[in-house]
Formats: C-alpha cells, structure tokens, sequence
C-alpha cells in the first residue's frame, strides 16, 4: 500500500509532524521519515506510472518512477538521512567546546532557528523527491518553485541581515527559473499537445526547449547564472549549507539527464564549468565558499558527460552526481563542524584544528580524497567515466579541460580545505571535536565514499543505462596517482623549503607550477582577468538595472505620472483626448 | 413561479431596497439586504442550470412581445455574470455585517445597506436585460448607489474619490447612452436581437462607427481600462473595506460583460474585429495595464490601494483575452471574470480584516501580522498566490488559457508579457509578505485575529478560489460554452 504514496507526501506529512513536535520525539521523526522513505523506496517500488491524474486537459503523472529517478531518490534519502543526523543536535544550545561566541556574531551555530530549519529541510527533501519522481512538467514546475521557497528558509534561517538579503536574492533567483520552466512548458505544450516530461531534441522542439534549458541550467549553476550558489551557500547556517548543498542543483542535473542527453551544447557549457571556477576557488578565502565554487566544478563534469549523451557517459554524470552528494556533503559538513566550533569559514582565521579536532580532520581528509578522486575513493569510479566517454567520443580537446580541472579539483578542494582548515599556521583556537551526531553524519558519508570506491561494479548496477566499464585497469590507475602524487609532492617541497608562501596570498597558484609548468603569473593574471571582466560585466548589467529602476519609479513610484491622483479635470480630459482618437481610428 | 424567475432575479431586490430604507434600524436592514442577497443568489445558481440544460430564455415583461416590450434575454453569459454578481453579494453581505459596523456609523447603517441592494439590483439587470435602454437604466442604478456606498467610507478622501467616480462614471454612462441613441436613430429598436439583426444593413453609414466610439470610450471607462482607470484606486482604496470587497469583484465585471454583450452580440465579432479592428486598440492597451500597473501596483504603501492597481492590471488580462476574438481567448477572458472576481474579493476582505483590528492597511502598520492575525494573513497569502498564478489556484488557470490563446495567434511576445506580470504580482504581493512575516511587530501593540464573522467569507473565498483551481472542470466548460455563444460558433 505504501509504494503508491509518492515518496514527497511522506516528507511533507513529517514536516507537519515535526511542525508540532519538540525534542526527543521530533529527533525520531526527522530520522525515521527518511529512513521509513527510503527502506519503502528501495523494497517496494517497481519501476512504472504509480499516480496519474487529468487536469485542463492535459494527463499529469505526480509519481512516475525509472531507473534514473529511482537513483536520484535513493540518493535524496540517503542525503536527507546524513543531513538530519547531522543537524540532530540544533535546539540543545551552543555544543561543549565551541568558541564560536568569541566572534561576537550572536547564533553562529544555527541554534535558535532549529524548528525552522528541520521543518524546511524536510519540505525541502520532499520536494526534490517530487521533482524527480514528477512525469510531466507541470509538476515538475510545482515541485521546482517549493524547491526555491523551502530552500530560502534554509539560508534565512541563519538569522542575519546578510542571510536575509542573500536568500531573498536566492528566491527571486530561482522564481525566475520557475518562471522560465513554465513558459518553456507551455511552448512544448503548445506545440506537441503533451505536457509529459521525456527526452526533449533541442534542434526540433523549437524555442520551448531552449527556455527549459535555460531555465534547468539556471539550477544547475551554468556559467553567468552559478553566483547564486557562491552567494547563498556561504550564507546558510553550518546545518543548512549541508542540506542545500544536497538537493537543489542535484535535481537540475536528473532534469538535464533525462531531458538534454545528448545535447552537444551541454559538453562544452559543462567544459568551461569544470575549470572556470578553479580560478576563483583558488583566491577565495572563505572555506565554504570554496566549496562553492567547487560544486560549480563538479557539476560541470556532469553536465559535460550528459552532453556526451553515450549510455557511459549518462551513467558517469548521474553516479557522480551520487558521489558528488556524498563526498560534497561530507565536506560541507565537516566545514559546518570547524564553524559550529569555532564560528569562522576563513582560511586566513583558521589553521592548526588538528591537535583538538583529530576526528573532524580525518573525516574532511576523507572527503578531500574523495573529491580528488584517488583510487578507492569514490570520484575515481565516477568521474573515469565521463573522462573515458570523452576520449571515446573524440573529444580531446575537453579531455584535457577536463584532465586540468582534476588537476585544479586536486588543489583548491583536495588540499586547500583541509590543509587550512586544519594544518598550516596555528590560528589558537582550541576548539572541541563537534557533537557526536556530527561525527557519527560524517563517518557515514566517509564510509559510503569508500564503499562506492571500493565495490564500484555493485553500484554500477543501479545507474540506468547499459554499460560495460571496469575503473580498475592499469592506466587509469597510473594515470590518476601520478597526477595526484605531482600534486602532493610539489606541496610538499614546497612547505619543507619554506618558498611556501603565506595563505593569505593566492597559495595554489604556486603549486600548480610543477604539474602544469605555467608560471603563477599567468594564473594570476588569467584568474585577475576573468575577475575583471566578470566585474565589468556585473557592474555594468547592475548599471542597466539600476537605470531601469530610476526610470520605473519615475513612472510608476508614488509620486509618479502613472501612480498620482489626478484632478478629475485631467481625467475628462483623457476620456476626450481618447474618443477623438478613436473617432479619426474608426472613421478613416 | 419558475417561468418568472428571470424577472424576480431583479424585481425582488429591488422592492426589498426601499423596505431596508424604511425600517430604519441596522440590524434589521441587514436582514433584509441578507435576504435579498441570498434570494438571488439561489436564483442565479437555477438559472445557469437552467440555461445549461435548456439554451437560452427568453422572458418577455408585462407579456409584451420583443422588440415592442421590454425581453429579458439570459443566455450563457449573462447567466454566468449574473452568478459571479450574486455570489459575491451573497458572501460580501456576510462579511459586510461585522465589517460595516465598524466602518460605518449606525444611523447611517439602514441607508448603507438600502444601497447596498440597489448596487447589486443594477449589477444584476444589467446582466440579465436583453435591451439596451434597460441596460444604461441599470447602470445608472448601480452606479448612483456604489457612489453613496464609496461616499460612507471612514476616510475623507472617500468623498472626494466618490465624486470622481460620480464624474467619470456618468460620463461614460452617458457615452453609452449617446451610443445607444445613435444606434436607435438607425435602427429604431432597443432590443439587442432586434438591433444585431438590424445593424449590418445600416453599418456603412457613418453613425454607426461613430456609436461605435461612444460605446467604446463609454464601456472601457467603466471597466477601468488603461488610461481611463484613473479614477478607480481612490474609489477602492477609501471605500468601506466591504463595499470595496464588492465593487471590485463585481462592477468591473459587470462592465466587462457589456463589453462583451455589445461588441461580440450586438456589432457581432465580424464587424468589430474586421471591420472596426478593435482589437487593435484592446490588445495595446491591455498590454500597457499589465505591465505599468503591476508597476505602479510594486511601489504603494497602502495595501488597498496596491491591490486596486493590480485590479486594474488583471482587468488588462481579461481585455486582453477578448482581444484575440478566438474561442480560447474569449473563454480566458470570462474565466479571469470569475477567477479574479474570487481572489480579489479574497484579497480585499483579508485588507478589511486588517482594517477591522488595525484600523490601517497601510503597509508601516502591518509589521508581524502574520503572528498576530495568522489566519487573515494566510487567507492574503492565498489569494495572493493566485494573483501571481501558481498552479492548483484559479489565478493558474486563466493563466493558463489566456497564454494558450496568445500561443495559438502565434503571438510569443504576448505570451512572454502575462509571464512577466506574474513576475511583478510575485513582487507586489512579496512585498506584503514581507511586511507581514518578517519584520517584528511592535510589541505594545495588543491586535488580535480578526472575528469569525469575517474570517469566515474570506476563508470561503480563499477555498473557492482553490477549488475551481484545482477542479476548474465546471467553470472551464461554462466559459468555453459562453465564448461559443458570443463567437456564434456554438450550439
């Protein structure tokens, strides 16, 4: 009876339940509805229409399920599970051992909006998994606007001025995205009399597919519309950048997969997305931000291998979009952990955590792994397979893009974070490990990296196209370590002779010497000019807006011609002014 | 009894009228307006099942024959207008009970209400009537009494916007009336059968294009179209919170019905949109509605005020879908009639709540309403979501139709400007929002929710408009049917 419930409702419902409850109860709700969803999920759906209803005409289809949304749902509860063990202690009070109140800014930790938070998340859970079980459009659309709104609370709920002005950002980000899916949902209507979500061929189905392009990639963080995750994700409380960092672009990749494989303009929009964030990753102080840029990085790898659109090339994109959720959230988490303990993201504030936060170390370690791909970790089976459907393909050219953004992956997440984090100069701070919930979130997702890593061919099982692809062959392998060792070692070298300069400059630019044999300058100087133009263009867009609003209010503000009460003089005057002008319209 | 109920539909409230008047004391003249309400309320709901199961009836007064006496001539539309007016009287006098005597002062209460049923007796037979001298006698009837019921607003702004309308309302009434005279002087009938048989022989004499004008100039006056809505927010915004509940969901309505009547029945569409291309003054001015009164809308403080200009900006949907002429454009549009005439009733009565406990709507005073008030915010919030168009509330569904019909022209840009206007209601309506949820009220205040009394129409509202959202079945198929009556394509 319960595989026909689309697996939203049972997340919708709890968040009533978590709504109304408070303390231990509300613990067992939010773990127990992703795990009662989930252990559903896995044993009792078949793959098939399971809701259907007719509406203006049109056959809506709320819960469809596949192999390539029933991945995606696996994962969201897999990730919604992580998140709440994660965020379990929120409502306790400030953890033992945090010296976040030494930074002055009041609830750093999240603390006080905990009921907020796990009912959002939860909603929020909710409606990715609506997303991706959504068989038409129009639900999609539903369920891509609630994605936005529950999601904004998630980034409001750090409860500061700055949250509050980036989430409303966030919000009118996403809305405009709504906006578009529906319109392209319309032209597709329009045109096609079907409102049913399948695969879409850009060169036939007219301007609607583009607009629906656009208006996934505005979710998937394309370049020109990826500042809404730098901006938002930095800004959410440790707890929430966890969830967030989960679901919303994750569901803009399955939208992609299933509507766009193939589309040869998604290898090159992924291609640039996989290296022009590494320029920014690498200058960036704030930790979290980083991570930011990063998921920009990652999720170019996905969109490039579903450009690709070969049967290993969609399973790439979608399986590392999986590890991707697993490796991403344990850094974010691991980020929230340092900043529920000490209250600061930065780099230049941080360093030296390993001596009281051992646990937190390892696990990031874990993650930064992951992330970078060595072998028996789980990029290493994930994002081969996009690699190797490139060269498959003939596309060398971003094959190499694509080796340097690993590269690049290598150094502003693999090392930067952790290393800062953890290790370089000793900032002081003696913060406690964080609370065991956190620890236990993180040791999870650490141990599913490796599971993935170490028994890729169990989860290949599930990714929904056919393939023959074994990771394990001598020259991946090689190829891999020795890009990774280069890497280590000039990090190395270049700490012990002490040429290593200081973080608060632009450290990776000097490791990336030896493995890419460019001279920093040219990294600064291609990272300063994509700065430059980027600022150029922003300021110069924001300029138009800011024209378009003078003029709007001109015109329509308060005191505006179109917003005044006029004399009723003035008004007669229009009602002649308009019958003469019809007159000379209808008589001649 | 059944056969005269096209008659009784008006005749009852209108003999009820004077006996509010004359019993002097509120309570009871609210009975007497209530029972009126009511009264045709169940009428109009059996005569649109009527003339779904039977066409359209004809009901001659007095046993005079048409075109000598006066026909009473119910088809679809009016049938459907008629509806939408007596179902908003019908909740609107609920709510007005609690809503009024707060507002008004009691002795004026017995006279407020005799007012009231004239309002609705004139909006009613415009609907119905099927001769246009009847017509203009009723909107003259409507309109007289909606200036007094403006005129008992609270604020003494309310006077003076009572007397732009009084103004602006009687020229237009007497640009339809000098339309209506040019057009008998052709044709020497007032029946609108008659007068739509008659008119093509005559119509390449120059009076007819120029009744044609008046009429034009006149209807869209009265509806408030861009640039002719000048003198519609003051009306709304200093207004008694009911009455503007009312006159919003219904007046503009009605005056859109004429529209339709006139142009689509009595010119026929050939005529008008061939021949006279009024679409090409429509669809222009439509367009400059949506987009610079959702602007204007975005930077008001008062909220009665900002939904008045929103009003004015989903009158622009409604011309717009009669614009296109086609079947779906005109089903849009008479579906918006009804759609909108739900939320923005909603919308209104949620403000006359604010009013009721606050005293103000402006938006300075409604900082964390939505702690305090939680029910009349959510009921805002609910018909603001349909305003925007968010799937599964009727704002969606007209929407829906009206981009249908803008796509099926091959008319993308006009398609991408009803997106746009959603856009900004998202803003103007988020503006609200954040007034109400985000900022902290100040504490010293003591404002409690509003009394059931009036959480109860508003609510029904709110439900309603996401019923016929979410099962727009019915009202769908009544408008199409409507729209085929007009176009003459139907049965």
């Amino acid at each position: 009876m319960l595989s026909s419930i689309p697996p939203f409702a049972l997340f919708f419902l709890g968040a009533i339940a978590v709504a109304f409850t408070k303390g231990p109860v509300r613990k067992v709700l939010v773990l127990a509805i992703p795990l009662i969803g989930g252990l559903n999920l896995w044993f009792g759906v078949e793959p098939g229409v399971h809701l259907q209803i007719e509406l203006l005409g049109y056959t809506l289809t709320p819960y469809r399920a596949d192999k390539l949304s029933l991945l995606f749902g696996y994962l969201f509860h897999i990730a919604a599970f992580l998140g709440f063990v994660y965020a379990l202690h929120l409502g306790d009070g400030t953890p033992v051992g945090s010296v976040a109140s030494d930074v002055g800014e009041e609830d750093i930790t999240g603390d006080k909006t905990a009921g907020l938070q796990h009912v959002s998340a939860m909603l929020y859970a909710g409606s990715a998994l609506g997303a991706v079980f959504a068989g038409d459009l129009i639900t999609l659309f539903v369920f891509w606007e609630l994605l936005a709104v529950t999601s904004a609370f998630l980034i409001w709920a750090r409860d500061s001025e700055r949250s509050y002005a980036t989430g409303f950002r966030y919000l009118i980000i996403h809305v405009v995205s709504g906006v578009l899916l529906l319109s392209g949902a319309l032209m597709l209507a329009h045109s096609s009399g079907s409102v049913a979500f399948e695969h879409i061929d850009l060169s036939t189905a007219g301007p609607g597919a583009w607009i629906l392009l656009i208006a996934f990639g505005i979710k998937a963080g394309f370049p020109l519309a990826h500042n809404w995750i730098t901006d938002a994700y930095p800004e959410s409380t440790p707890t929430g950048t966890v969830f967030l960092s989960a679901f919303t672009t994750k569901v803009a990749v399955y939208a992609i997969a299933r509507g766009f494989a193939g589309a040869d303009v998604l290898i090159y929009i992924g291609t640039i997305m996989t290296f022009f964030p590494i320029f920014y990753a690498v200058l960036e102080n704030d930790l979290r931000r980083v991570l930011g840029y990063s998921m920009i990085n990652q999720i170019g790898f996905m969109i490039a291998g579903i450009g690709i659109g070969t049967g290993l090339a969609v399973n790439g994109a979608v399986a590392h979009a999986f590890a991707d959720v697993i490796f991403k959230g344990l850094l974010f988490m691991s980020m929230g952990a340092v900043m529920t303990m000490t209250g600061r993201t930065k780099g230049t504030d941080l360093g030296g955590l390993y001596k009281t936060m051992p646990l937190t170390a390892t696990l990031c370690i874990f993650g930064a792994s992951a992330i970078s791909a060595f072998p028996m970790f789980s990029a290493f089976v994930t994002k081969s397979m996009i690699m190797v459907a490139a060269i498959e393909e003939h596309h060398y050219i971003v094959w190499l893009f694509m080796l340097f953004a690993s590269a690049g992956v290598l150094e502003h997440a693999g090392i930067k974070i952790p290393f800062f984090a953890f290790f370089a100069h000793d900032s002081g701070i003696r913060a406690k490990e964080p609370p065991k919930n956190m620890l236990i979130a993180m040791s999870i997702g650490a141990v599913l990296c490796v599971l993935i890593g170490v028994f890729p061919m169990a989860f290949y099982t599930l990714l929904p196209m056919e393939m023959d692809y074994h990771p394990y062959d001598t020259t991946h392998v090689l190829v891999q370590l020795q890009l990774l060792c280069f890497g280590a070692i000039g990090f190395v070298t270049l700490m012990k002779s002490g040429i290593y300069p200081d973080e608060k400059r632009a450290v990776h630019v000097d490791a990336e010497v030896l493995y890419r044999k460019l001279g920093p300058w040219i990294v600064r100087s291609v990272g300063g000019a994509v700065a430059r133009i980027d600022a150029y263009v922003r300021s110069s867009v924001m300029e138009v807006v800011g024209t378009a609003l003078k003029g709007a209010n001109r015109w329509h503000g308060s005191m505006g011609p179109l917003a005044r009460s006029w004399p009723t003089g003035s008004m007669v005057l229009w009602v002649a002014v308009l019958l003469a002008a019809y007159l000379v319209f209808y008589l001649f | 009894m059944s056969q005269h109920l096209p008659v009784l539909i008006v005749v009852v409230p209108l003999l009820l009228a004077p006996l509010a008047a004359l019993v002097g004391n509120w309570k009871a003249a609210w009975i007497v307006a209530a029972a009126a309400s009511w009264w045709a309320f169940g009428v109009s709901i059996a005569l649109v099942r009527r003339v779904l199961a039977e066409g359209t009836i004809s009901y001659e007064i007095g046993g005079w024959a048409a075109p000598y006496g006066i026909e009473y001539r119910i088809d679809l539309v009016s049938a459907f207008v008629a509806m939408i007016v007596a179902t908003i009287g019908a909740v609107a006098i609920i709510y007005a009970r609690t809503s009024v005597r707060a507002e008004v002062s009691e002795d004026r209460g017995a006279l407020f209400y005799s007012a009231f049923i004239l309002c609705f007796t004139g909006l009613l037979g415009i609907s119905v009537t099927g001769d246009v001298f009847n017509i203009f006698v009723f909107l003259e009837v409507s309109s007289l009494s909606a200036y007094a019921l403006i005129a008992m607003g609270q604020d003494r702004r309310a006077l003076t916007a009572a007397y732009q309308y009084l103004i602006m309302g009687s020229v237009g009434a007497t640009f339809i009336v000098i339309g209506i005279g040019l057009m008998y002087s052709m044709t020497g009938t007032l029946n609108i059968a008659d007068l739509a048989e008659r008119l093509p022989a005559v119509a390449d004499n120059r009076t007819i294009p120029v009744a044609f004008t008046f009429l034009t100039v006149g209807i869209t006056l009265k509806l408030a179209l861009f640039p002719l809505h000048l003198w519609l927010p003051n009306a709304y915004t200093y207004a008694p919170s009911a009455v503007t509940a009312f006159i919003a969901s219904t007046a503009t309505k009605v005056a859109v019905y004429l529209l339709l009547r006139f142009f689509f029945t009595v010119f026929g569409a050939e005529f008008s949109f061939e021949q006279m291309q009024l679409d090409k003054v429509l669809m222009p001015l439509a367009l400059v509605a949506i987009v610079t009164m959702s602007l204007v809308a975005i930077y008001q403080d008062n909220v009665k005020r900002l939904l008045a200009y929103s009003s004015v900006a989903q009158i622009g949907y409604m011309v717009l879908g009669i614009s296109f002429a086609s079947v779906l454009g005109v089903t849009a549009g008479i579906l918006h009639l009804f759609n909108h005439a739900l939320m923005k009733g909603a919308l209104f009565m949620a403000m006359g709540c604010v009013m009721y406990r606050v005293g103000s709507v402006r938006l300075e005073r409604m900082k964390g309403l939505g702690k305090k008030m939680p029910w009349t915010m959510a009921a805002f919030v609910g018909g603001g979501l349909s305003l925007i168009g968010v799937p599964f509330t009727v704002g969606f569904v007209s929407k829906w139709y009206l981009v249908q019909a803008a796509l099926e022209r091959g008319m993308w840009p006009v398609a991408a400007v009803v997106m746009f206007g959603s856009l900004l209601a998202v803003i103007y309506v988020w503006k609200v929002v954040e007034v109400a949820y985000f900022q902290e009220a100040d504490p010293d205040d003591d404002i409690r929710e509003a009394p059931l009394g009036l959480l109860i129409p508003t609510w029904a509202l709110v439900i309603a408009s996401f019923y016929f959202g979410i099962d727009a079945t019915t009202t769908a198929d009544i408008a199409t049917r409507a729209a085929e009556v007009l176009l003459g394509v139907g049965p």
